[in-house]
């Protein structure tokens, strides 16, 4: 039964108490400090989350009033936003590597009044934007170190004075003050950056939070006292789903790393029971494996290589629904015993029973090494304006193509047009002050538009393939997603950058820009020489391996959506020439317009084009260079019958 | 930092005098490294030593630390005559200093070489240490702790357990100044901890410095080249020419001072020259 049922657990600051009451002594969260794992129990969390709200209300913090904290993950922190909503007011965490021009917009636009930094360089940041900060009062520093200085600033105090302050007032006045508070009220307004514009508040509640956490908790078989490492950004959503939201409902204990630099190594000394990455941490985490195991002995490598080939077939297997034959099952529990758990171990994944990736793709042979290892990697999917978190792959179904089942309590639908659209428990409240914007972003029955098209598999699974405004049609009128066919492209390791072409074209057409360090490689194995990244492009032998990689990536494509035609940028995309935005997105309309020649030989049906270049070097002098370049058509798919499977 | 946040930091009242150092001369050969030079450095305040190569800062910090006995002239610590102690004795005296050839144990992780900077405080006998029993075992934590605090404030936690080779230059200088605060000094002598550092690191370690100057009390000399730094973090600045003392004073009279500037930028006229 939902803890929002009742009054006396509907809130966050609420089920903080109950957690101090119910087990006041198992740790509620951790934090490495001087090299020792520090723990705080749940009695101490009340403690240090009631002295200093009641210090703050002694400072005149009064409801509806906000609250930041900017900072690395640390306890006060957490302790400061729980604080402030216990007495009703809300939390806006912002980045803590925000630029100036970012925090007075946020700040101001949030009518921030008191802000709580981690310490003297978040302090500095805030100080040289003080005259810029009309709403601020006071400014509240975690880590007292570098701040003897600071005391000439009357605004200015420090954690353990506001506590002491609180700690003279009457106890009493927390519970009293936490009870007015209710399931429906803001907890906290998650400031997120788009593409264009300012970042836009999204006002989430107590509900929003606590339904979110409750549904994952059930969906994912969290248990009570789970170690989560909390090492995201505070100011991400995600963070307060999973240290706060999740930490409080059923509860875990959050584990705050020592510092950013330390997170690594943290990791694999706590050992978390479940743990949230990023693609980029993953793909980080295999290069370090692939590194390790060059350096290793012959022997070792050898072992490894082995064993790796192995999980690699028995996974393929599994995800095929095929049976594992005998002696592979062997080989791997062998494997398991002498390979993967030491690995898992090694990246701190060794009690991790579940893992999670999210935010962008992750290549599927990625994905697939770690669930090979026994690492039960699975795919999440998320917006702020969701409270984080829609849907989740359960255990058995894990695959990287999907984003999973919509989570209890959470339905989805896919519009007119593609778009993926939410709505439950977990939908927001609305942007901040913008509810022109909040109109634009719910429908009128109040689903959550979220802007990614996509759709829902036979399984039951989401599944998202594109931004919504990217998506185009072919010309039978098939919806055509450039950034789908372009990723799964680009997982081949030959393929560096892609363009895609088919927006009321009658095919998919797509320019390619090979990988110079593994093509290189490559060529080099087969004796091929080659003088520059524009001769090693006009290779024969090159061309016939990128439609062999673009052939194999077509197979996972749905029939319109592979590509026919190809051809080999004899440059890199470069964002000096300004292909690309210096974040490594392509820009689409401009690339278009400038390779208009090659477009028009695509679907010309020519097997050349003459494509005249201006180069800019570095000095920034300019040169043009005009050659010509072969088309090539991919062979119809020969594998039809796979994708069926 | 400005000149007025720093005066008003400390208050106006003159400090007192730790370290007297009075007309020490150092000859090597023919060759006079240091030549009667005198000098008094305030207690809590940092003091720099500048001067163009070969002026004899490096020679007068080690005169200060004991490695070089002066021909002539005394250095008296808080009144206490330290002219003809050994550098051990002087260490325990809470004179730290880090060198300008970095000096660590390459092949001991940066925790190691942090414990070792602690052995003048460390009481326990070889029996004991080595048991890891009663009062040595306490003691061992206790070090622990000041030495995590270090590494703390030196913002050194994910190298903690690194071998200092494989560090890089100017974290290895880092892991220096940590070395000579394990020695819980009240003195820090700094023989050109910037050195070869790019601007950001200078950064960073000038913070330290301050920090370590203004939280933990303890007064600084420092020998250092870049003078954006030197003028920016001192409370006095002593000049040295070919071992001799041509000036002093606070950063503004020193720059202001047209011995110095001769020493620096040559001859006026050519300095406008250039």
């Amino acid at each position: 039964m939902s803890v929002l049922r009742s009054k006396d657990t509907d809130t966050l600051p609420k089920l903080m108490l109950r957690n101090a009451r119910e087990r006041a002594d198992e740790p509620a969260l951790r934090e490495k400090n001087l090299g020792i794992w520090r723990t705080y129990s749940w009695a101490q969390y009340l403690e240090e989350t009631r002295a200093f709200a009641l210090g703050l209300k002694a400072l005149g913090f009064a409801r509806g009033e906000k609250l930041t904290v900017v900072g690395d993950n640390r306890p006060r922190l957490y302790f400061a936003q729980i604080a402030a909503q216990a007495l009703g007011g809300y939390s806006v965490p912002v980045y803590q590597d925000s630029i100036a021009s970012e925090l007075v917009y946020v700040l101001n636009h949030a009518e921030v009044s008191v802000v709580v930094a981690e310490d003297q360089e978040q302090v500095d940041k805030i100080l040289s934007l003080r005259e810029r900060l009309p709403k601020l009062r006071w400014l509240i520093y975690d880590d007292p170190r570098g701040m003897g200085a600071y005391r000439k600033h009357d605004f200015i105090r420090s954690f353990a004075e506001v506590q002491e302050a609180g700690r003279a007032a009457d106890a009493a006045m927390f519970a009293a003050e936490a009870a007015k508070g209710s399931a429906d009220d803001l907890a906290m307004i998650a400031y997120t950056s788009g593409t264009t514009g300012n970042p836009k508040g999204v006002m989430l509640s107590h509900r929003n939070m606590i339904s979110v956490a409750e549904s994952f908790a059930a969906a994912e078989g969290v248990r009570i006292g789970d170690n989560w490492l909390s090492y995201l950004p505070m100011a991400w959503v995600g963070d307060t789903t999973f240290t706060v939201g999740v930490g409080l409902v059923v509860p875990i204990v959050g584990n705050c790393p020592e510092n950013p630099e330390t997170v690594q190594r943290d990791l694999r000394e706590l050992g978390p029971d479940a743990l949230l990455a990023p693609p980029r941490i993953w793909e980080n985490m295999l290069t370090t494996m692939q590194v390790k195991s060059g350096d290793a002995t012959p022997l070792k490598r050898w072992v490894y290589e082995r064993f790796r080939g192995l999980a690699e077939r028995v996974e393929l297997a599994r995800s095929e629904g095929r049976p594992v034959p005998f002696m592979d099952r062997l080989g791997y529990a062998l494997g398991t015993f002498f390979v993967y758990g030491p690995v898992r171990d090694q990246l701190g994944l060794r009690n991790a029973r579940t893992c999670y990736t999210g935010g962008a793709p992750l290549g599927p042979d990625n994905f697939r090494f770690f669930r090979s290892f026994g690492v039960n990697l699975k795919q999440v999917y998320g917006a702020t304006e969701a409270s984080a978190l829609i849907a989740v792959q359960p255990d058995a179904e894990a695959n990287p193509n999907t984003v999973g089942r919509t989570l209890p309590g959470v339905a989805v639908r896919v519009a007119e047009g593609g778009e993926v659209q939410v709505s439950g428990d977990n939908i927001f409240k609305g942007y901040f002050k913008q509810d022109d914007v909040t109109r634009d972003t719910l429908t009128d029955d109040g689903w959550l538009r979220t802007g990614d098209a996509g759709f829902v598999d036979k399984q039951g699974h989401v599944v998202i393939i594109d931004r919504a405004k990217d998506v185009g049609k072919l010309a039978d009128g098939t919806p055509f997603a450039p950034q789908f066919v372009e990723n799964k492209l680009k997982f081949s390791p030959f393929i560096r950058e892609v363009v895609a072409f088919g927006d009321q074209r009658p095919f998919v057409a797509a320019m390619i820009a090979i990988d110079i360090s593994t093509v290189g490689n490559w060529a080099e194995k087969r004796g091929l020489a080659y003088t520059s990244f524009m001769d090693l492009s006009r290779k024969p032998e090159v061309a016939r391996l990128a439609i062999e990689e673009v052939a194999k990536a077509n197979r996972g494509l749905p029939d319109a959506a592979r590509v026919r035609r190809l051809l080999l940028l004899n440059k890199e995309l470069d964002a000096d020439d300004a292909e690309m935005t210096r974040t490594r997105k392509v820009r689409r309309r401009f690339v278009a317009e400038k390779y208009a020649a090659v477009i028009d030989a695509f679907y010309g049906g020519k097997s050349s084009v003459d494509v005249t270049l201006e180069i800019t070097f570095e000095d920034g002098r300019k040169s043009t260079i005009t050659q010509t370049i072969a088309i090539h058509d991919v062979p119809a798919a020969d594998a039809s019958g796979r994708q069926a499977a | 930092m400005t000149e007025a946040s720093v005066s008003s930091a400390r208050g106006a009242p003159a400090a007192k005098i730790v370290l007297d150092i009075a007309d020490v001369s150092k000859k090597f050969g023919g060759v006079t490294a240091v030549e009667n030079v005198a000098m008094t450095v305030p207690e809590g305040r940092i003091l720099s030593v500048i001067g163009p190569n070969g002026a004899g800062k490096t020679s007068l910090l080690n005169m200060i630390s004991g490695f070089y006995k002066p021909d002539t002239g005394s250095i008296r610590l808080r009144g206490d005559d330290i002219t003809s102690k050994r550098p051990s004795e002087i260490a325990a005296l809470g004179i730290a200093r880090t060198f300008q050839n970095i000096a660590l144990f390459s092949g001991l992780t940066v925790l190691d070489n942090l414990m070792l900077g602690r052995h003048v405080h460390m009481k326990s006998g070889v029996l004991a240490s080595a048991l890891y029993w009663g009062w040595a075992r306490k003691e061992e934590i206790a070090h622990r702790q000041r030495c995590e605090e270090i590494i703390e404030f030196l913002k050194l936690q994910d190298l903690r357990k690194q071998q200092t080779a494989a560090l890089a230059y100017g974290l290895r200088k880092r892991v220096e100044l940590g070395r000579a605060l394990a020695l819980e000094p009240k003195i820090l002598l700094l023989d050109e901890p910037m050195g070869g550092m790019n601007q950001e690191e200078k950064e960073d370690m000038a913070r330290f410095i301050l920090d370590v100057n203004q939280e933990r009390g303890v007064t600084v000399v420092l020998i250092e080249h870049d003078m954006g730094v030197v003028m920016d973090i001192s409370d006095q600045v002593v000049v040295l020419d070919r071992g001799r003392r041509i000036g002093g004073g606070t950063p503004d009279e020193v720059q202001r001072d047209p011995r110095v500037i001769q020493a620096y930028l040559g001859t006026s006229k050519g300095a406008a020259a250039a």
